[in-house]
């Protein structure tokens, strides 16, 4: 069946009737229920916004709604809660095309979330398209998640990767990613965002070099998404992919963004209800964009939370929200270079609130283990990323990564915590 | 801060600044590697054998302090030991960390007993247990590297 919404192209988006009141951190921490609750008898402080955001009671309220009001199966029926929980989900890919500016709500494929939607791109795109003796471009500062589909498929066919390397800064080489093009390579798929580094990479420009060797770019948008407008027709690429819970959405949702003209061109990705037109043992017809790439019943209450989300961060000054955090971030940085025998890993010129370090000689576990008895939590560990850890030559970091909800207060709660973890290990 | 002094104990973190027997034996008679994926902890143990009794046993590897510990007091503990009283030591070690109801008390864990604490911190056993893994492994002659996952 195909979507009344097939015929509908997004415009610009227009300037809200009301702007959202200027940024202010205690009026946005009091949307977080979460946040008010303690950690081992302290105040929570959560720095762990890396690995997922907490959710603003509009999104729990969203989720919660559609269930006590609104749930029943999308696409299928022709009663009247089916009709509102359609609605409700076609609405909420209205709302991602408009937050990152695509062109079309066709470009917007709901998948679980970056990890589904880049292996969505390599069983798809990357099966059809790349053969053997061809190359994918990643870079030494990829996640997991964009070495390991693209390595597989390599090994599948016999393609080849080639790795744009870092500096110990945590920025891309990019007079080396110039050279890696040849007549072989296919596609360029690098991190927006690193999530261990904070590093901001040029990706407009990266797009621009792409493009310019004919070659189509896929950014992983992870960490980027929930930190700054990003905006598709202006960067120009292929595909862009990210994660519901890292912008305060639900977990199980996330965003394929594909150009139309390659969705288009592009096999179905899982064969099911939902994605066809026509079925008969002879003959099966694959559906529209997006349905093609959507079998089986979707993550409903998960797209529709992810909406709320969006229409969350357009409530608070989300520009504002990202320059109180580039301040904040700055505030984290004077402190820690502080704490002695502190090394932080990644000091790119443009970079987000993404803190790595290394304590002395101390395991990241043990800070990790410490920290938490002050009620602060952060990230220890490879943080998927071992090429990473092996670029410094350190089994493990840890991480405290910001939001906008966090404070100075949350980054002394940091600084005091590590100065305990020196005193314990002398 | 007291709950923390409780896990790192001063024997612990002695044992993570100087690890005992932290060495490869070469030749080793039985060799073994743990790995845990999540943390990356890695760990290596050899040992050497006189009969069924360990003659000698060597440790190498990476890891947090309780891992590290661990490995270094497991090592002092079972050296001499035959591999059936290292297998009760593997045993009562684990009971000791995840059994609530074990009541092994510092008469038969020893300094083991140190690691008492890590039971209060759930996210860190597999720390602690690494090296008794491995230990195993290397004892049964697994080849390929144990991990703490299944």
């Amino acid at each position: 069946m195909s979507s009344p919404l097939d015929i509908l192209t997004l415009q610009p988006p227009e300037p809200a009737a009301h702007p959202a009141p200027p940024f202010d951190v205690r009026r946005v921490r009091a949307d977080f229920p979460i946040l008010g609750q303690q950690v081992q008898g302290q105040p929570l402080v959560y720095l762990d916004n890396g690995a997922t955001a907490q959710k603003p009671r509009a999104v729990i309220d969203a989720l919660s709604h559609y269930y006590t009001d609104q749930n029943a199966n999308v696409h299928r029926g022709v009663h009247h809660l089916s009709q509102i929980a359609t609605d409700a989900y076609e609405a909420a890919r209205r709302k991602v095309a408009t937050f990152i500016n695509a062109a079309s709500d066709r470009e917007i494929i709901f998948v679980r979330g970056t990890t589904e939607g880049i292996n969505l791109i390599a069983q798809t795109f990357g099966r059809e398209q790349i053969g053997e003796g061809d190359e994918i471009i990643i870079s030494e500062m990829e996640h997991h998640s964009n070495i390991v589909p693209w390595w597989m498929l390599c090994r599948e066919k016999g393609a080849k990767l080639r790795v744009i390397p870092m500096n110990d800064r945590g920025e891309l080489c990019m007079d080396t990613y110039q050279t890696l093009f040849s007549s072989r390579t296919k596609l360029v798929s690098i991190i927006h965002i690193s999530n261990v580094l904070g590093t901001v990479n040029p990706v407009r420009e990266m797009v621009q070099i792409a493009h310019a060797h004919g070659v189509p770019v896929h950014i992983d948008g992870a960490q980027a998404v929930p930190h700054q407008r990003v905006d598709m027709r202006d960067l120009g690429c292929a595909f862009y992919t990210f994660s519901g819970h890292k912008m305060f959405a639900p977990t199980g949702i996330g965003v394929l963004y594909g150009s139309e003209t390659y969705l288009d061109a592009m096999p179905p990705y899982q064969g099911g209800g939902s994605m066809i037109q026509n079925v008969d043992f002879d003959n099966i017809t694959y559906g529209n964009l997006p349905n093609k790439f959507e079998a089986g019943t979707p993550n409903i209450a998960g797209s529709i939370g992810l909406g709320a989300a969006i229409d969350y961060l357009n409530s608070i000054d989300f520009n504002g929200a990202a320059k109180y955090e580039a301040n904040l971030l700055e505030y984290a940085h004077d402190v820690l270079r502080g704490v002695p025998d502190l090394k932080l890993l990644g000091t790119a010129e443009c970079k987000v609130g993404v803190l790595s370090f290394i304590l002395a000689d101390i395991h990241p576990h043990d800070v990790g283990t410490i920290l938490d008895q002050a009620g602060v939590a952060v990230r220890a560990g490879h943080h998927c990323a071992q090429p990473v850890m092996k670029h410094y030559d350190i089994p493990a970091a840890t991480r405290a990564s910001l939001s906008f909800y966090n404070t100075r207060e949350d980054i002394d709660a940091l600084v005091s915590g590590l100065h305990s973890v020196r005193k314990i290990f002398g | 801060m007291s709950d923390l002094r409780e896990l790192y104990q001063q024997l612990i973190l002695d044992h993570n600044k100087n690890p005992r027997n932290f060495r490869v034996l070469d030749p080793a008679d039985r060799f073994a590697e743990g790995y845990n994926p999540l943390c990356g902890d890695k760990v290596e143990v050899y040992l050497q054998l006189h009969g069924d009794r360990i003659k000698d046993i060597g440790f190498q590897g990476s890891g947090c302090a309780i891992s590290k510990a661990s490995a270094s007091l497991m090592t002092e503990t079972i050296k001499g030991k035959t591999l059936g009283e290292s297998e009760t030591f593997f045993k009562d070690f684990q009971a000791m960390l995840t059994d609530p109801s074990s009541n092994l008390g510092l008469d038969q864990m020893g300094k083991l007993f140190a690691f008492a604490g890590v039971r209060d911190y759930p996210t860190r056993i597999k720390c602690a247990t690494l090296s008794w893994h491995a230990l195993r492994a290397a004892i049964e002659n697994v080849q390929t590297p144990i991990t703490t996952e299944r």
